[in-house]
């Protein structure tokens, strides 16, 4: 019962349904029930764009599906008629009473009923024009007490693209996010996924398109480089690379792929680096002072350096609450074996979050600093890690991943809605995705080996 | 001291013999015996001659066997020690010592005596490695074959008490290299096995290769010498899920710095 009502609330803060979702007219969504939206598959005129359509619709598809906020109705339980154009529902409601009954599907009322019982309904079509992909979508909720079509249509809009597959992909992502956007869910269009990868036969830092298109190799030391992450403003990624032979922190530009200045201090390890949520500043483990590494903060040129921590066991894997910037978590030894702690930007109020058993590693915010994703063995063998999602305050646990292999490194995407987490299960470690409730779970990588993703905010 | 005796008993009988028969008419009672002369020179007869006496091959293993060959004139008896015993003058004997044996070859004969010594050297099989001053190993070779690897336990980076003397021989190998070299410097590597964080264990083996300088440098080793670096999990020897393969890859690893 208790996992059922953390559940239910967890959803509320990363969905940020209930309260602020965006209700369609009045429609009342019961409190944890997922709404029930059927977009059926758009169909289009002219020679090249029909051709394209499979590509929107499967793509439209997959969004939905791969969003904790609504429930994507299987197609197998559509009505048979499907309407294309305003002008078709229109038509339905006209003929609501004519003998006999018209096949149905041109009248919301038929969406509502069984066996769809669909709460809203996304139609449209696509086209060519002028040497571009076109598509008209709409939005429409099916509930009984609004009569006019008028009121019931949520959205309208024209999507263009390209006359190819980018351009089909990109109109149904952008088609697919105006839905969400109706329940709060924000949209993940332009957001990135930095990653490590030993396609090439050394680790290097990756990055690609949130939904794994666009792979594409930022590093090129042939070296061991790894542990990335991102600035929040989204233009700057840190790693640790063994390019001068030691584990050493080095900046790259998102924007030109090209290094940044960064002072590594004199130490055995530089390693691990979070920013502040102005990006202006990083928290990373060093081994500066000798002993164990511990946690220091800096400009984020490496400048500036100060120590934080100084609690002689293993700092590691510090990251900076995005949204308040006031405390970090990070993984310590302070109590033997790994634990997830926090404590505020001074290093001092250090708690445990982690219950001490197992090994809790891993820890990534969600962007509104509310929960951690972490890493935790909990109470099975070491190494055998699971995702498990906590609220900060109440310490409540939720595992979201079970019987998949080893998974680590969750990392929460900006919409709060989605993590991003390497799952290894067999040889290689690949990266997945998942609904913040571990549902939707599917691959982004396939080619080698493939490690610690993190989500990048789209460039601000 | 008893053959010593007899053979100058002998002697003197052979003297006394040779005296009587070399006089032809009686003469009155002899004095008393004359003192025995020295051995050589003065003795009638020559001394018997050893031609050789030599050992064939002179350096063998446990259990081969070496021919021992002489050639000797003018000896009335010959004789080997090592239990051999009387011998004919001239002679071949195969042995099979166990041990490195000189031979003693005594021969008698009316002129005296004449002695040689011929040396079997027993090597113990299978031979261990060249010992000679002429080829000492290389730092390359000390590095890889007698700096060894501590091991460590899971989440620790401690020496273990069954790791002292590894290390006690690591820390004489390693003094070795810094003599042979006083610009050679050694990296310390820190590993860990696959089980837990990149993260962590990035700085578990930092812990590790740090805790291993110490010890050397508490037991005489230069510590500006040796350098640290941790490669957490990235560097594993063995990726098998076994505890085995776990406990290879918890070490800290000798190389040359670079």
């Amino acid at each position: 019962m208790r996992t059922f009502t953390l559940s239910l609330s967890f959803l509320l803060a990363v969905g940020v349904a209930s309260a602020q979702t965006q209700q369609l007219n009045g429609v009342v969504i019961k409190g944890g029930e997922k709404p029930i939206v059927a977009v059926p598959d758009f169909r289009a005129t002219g020679t090249t764009a029909p051709s394209l359509m499979a590509v929107f619709n499967s793509t439209v598809q997959s969004d939905l599906q791969s969003s904790p906020q609504i429930k994507f109705l299987p197609k197998t339980l559509y009505p048979l008629r499907i309407p294309q154009v305003p002008a078709d529902l229109a038509a339905g409601e006209a003929a609501a009473n004519a003998r006999p009954a018209p096949t149905p599907g041109y009248r919301l009322a038929d969406w509502a009923a069984a066996p769809a019982n669909a709460n809203y309904l996304g139609i449209g079509y696509g086209a060519e024009d002028r040497g571009l992909f076109v598509v008209f979508g709409y939005f429409y909720t099916t509930s009984a007490t609004i009569t006019d079509l008028q009121q019931a249509q949520a959205f309208g809009k024209v999507y263009t693209g390209s006359l190819d597959q980018a351009g089909a992909v990109d109109a149904a992502h952008h088609y697919a996010a105006d839905i969400l956007a109706q329940f709060g869910g924000q949209s993940l269009i332009g957001s990135r996924i930095v990653f490590v990868s030993n396609r090439t036969g050394s680790k290097e830092i990756w990055v690609m398109n949130w939904d794994g298109s666009d792979q594409h190799q930022i590093t090129k030391y042939n070296s061991i480089s790894t542990f990335p992450s991102v600035s929040p403003d989204g233009h700057i990624v840190a790693f640790t690379t063994y390019a001068s032979g030691y584990p050493a922190i080095q900046l790259f530009s998102l924007d030109t792929n090209r290094k940044l200045p960064f002072y590594n201090q004199r130490a055995s390890m530089n390693a691990f680096v979070s920013f502040t949520p102005d990006s202006k500043q990083v928290v990373f483990s060093s081994t500066a002072a000798g002993g164990a590494a511990q946690l220091y903060i800096a400009n984020a040129d490496g400048t500036g350096f100060r120590r934080l921590t100084n609690s002689g066991v293993i700092e590691v894997e510090a990251k900076i609450n995005p949204k308040t910037g006031l405390d970090l978590v990070d993984v310590s030894g302070r109590s033997g074996l790994p634990q997830v702690y926090k404590m505020n930007m001074e290093g001092t109020d250090v708690q445990r979050l982690s219950a001490g058993t197992g090994e809790a590693t891993n820890p990534s915010w969600s962007p509104d600093g509310t929960h951690i994703a972490f890493a935790w063995t909990k109470g099975f063998e070491p190494g055998n890690y699971n995702i498990f999602v906590m609220d900060v305050i109440t310490r409540d646990t939720l595992q979201l991943t079970a019987n998949e292999g080893r998974n680590e490194n969750p990392c929460w995407a900006p919409d709060g809605a989605h993590i991003v987490y390497a799952s290894k299960r067999g040889a290689q470690s690949q990266i997945w995705v998942m609904n913040a409730d571990g549902t939707g779970k599917h691959p982004l990588t396939q080619t080698g080996s493939n490690e610690k993703p993190v989500w990048v905010n789209a460039e601000k | 001291m008893m053959t010593k005796q007899k053979v100058t008993l002998a002697l003197m009988a052979v003297l006394v013999l040779g005296m009587s028969a070399g006089c032809k008419k009686k003469i009155p009672p002899p004095p008393p015996a004359a003192p025995a002369p020295l051995p050589d020179n003065t003795a009638p007869g020559p001394k018997p001659a050893i031609g050789y006496f030599s050992a064939e091959p002179t350096t063998v293993t446990v259990g081969q066997p070496s021919s021992l060959r002489w050639s000797v004139t003018d000896a009335t008896s010959v004789k080997i020690d090592n239990n051999i015993g009387d011998v004919s003058p001239n002679g071949r004997r195969g042995v099979y010592p166990t041990a490195t044996t000189t031979y003693h070859l005594t021969a008698t004969g009316p002129g005296g005596t004449s002695e040689a010594d011929a040396t079997v050297t027993v090597s113990s099989p299978p031979a261990p490695a060249p010992i000679p001053t002429a080829s000492q190993p290389t730092i390359q070779e000390i590095l890889a074959k007698q700096v060894q690897d501590i091991h460590f336990d899971y989440d620790k980076s401690e020496i273990r008490g069954e790791d002292q003397a590894i290390l006690q021989g690591d820390a004489s190998a390693l003094k070795t290299v810094f003599q042979m070299d006083s610009n050679f410097v050694v990296t310390i590597e820190g590993h860990c096995d696959e089980r837990g964080s990149a993260e962590y264990n990035l700085a578990l083996g930092d812990r590790r290769a740090a805790a291993t300088k110490d010890a050397l440098i508490a037991l005489g080793v230069p510590g500006d010498k040796l350098k640290t670096v941790s490669f957490g999990k990235e560097r594993p020897i063995c990726t098998e899920p076994t505890e085995d393969c776990y406990q290879r890859n918890r070490r800290a690893h000798f190389s040359a710095a670079q």
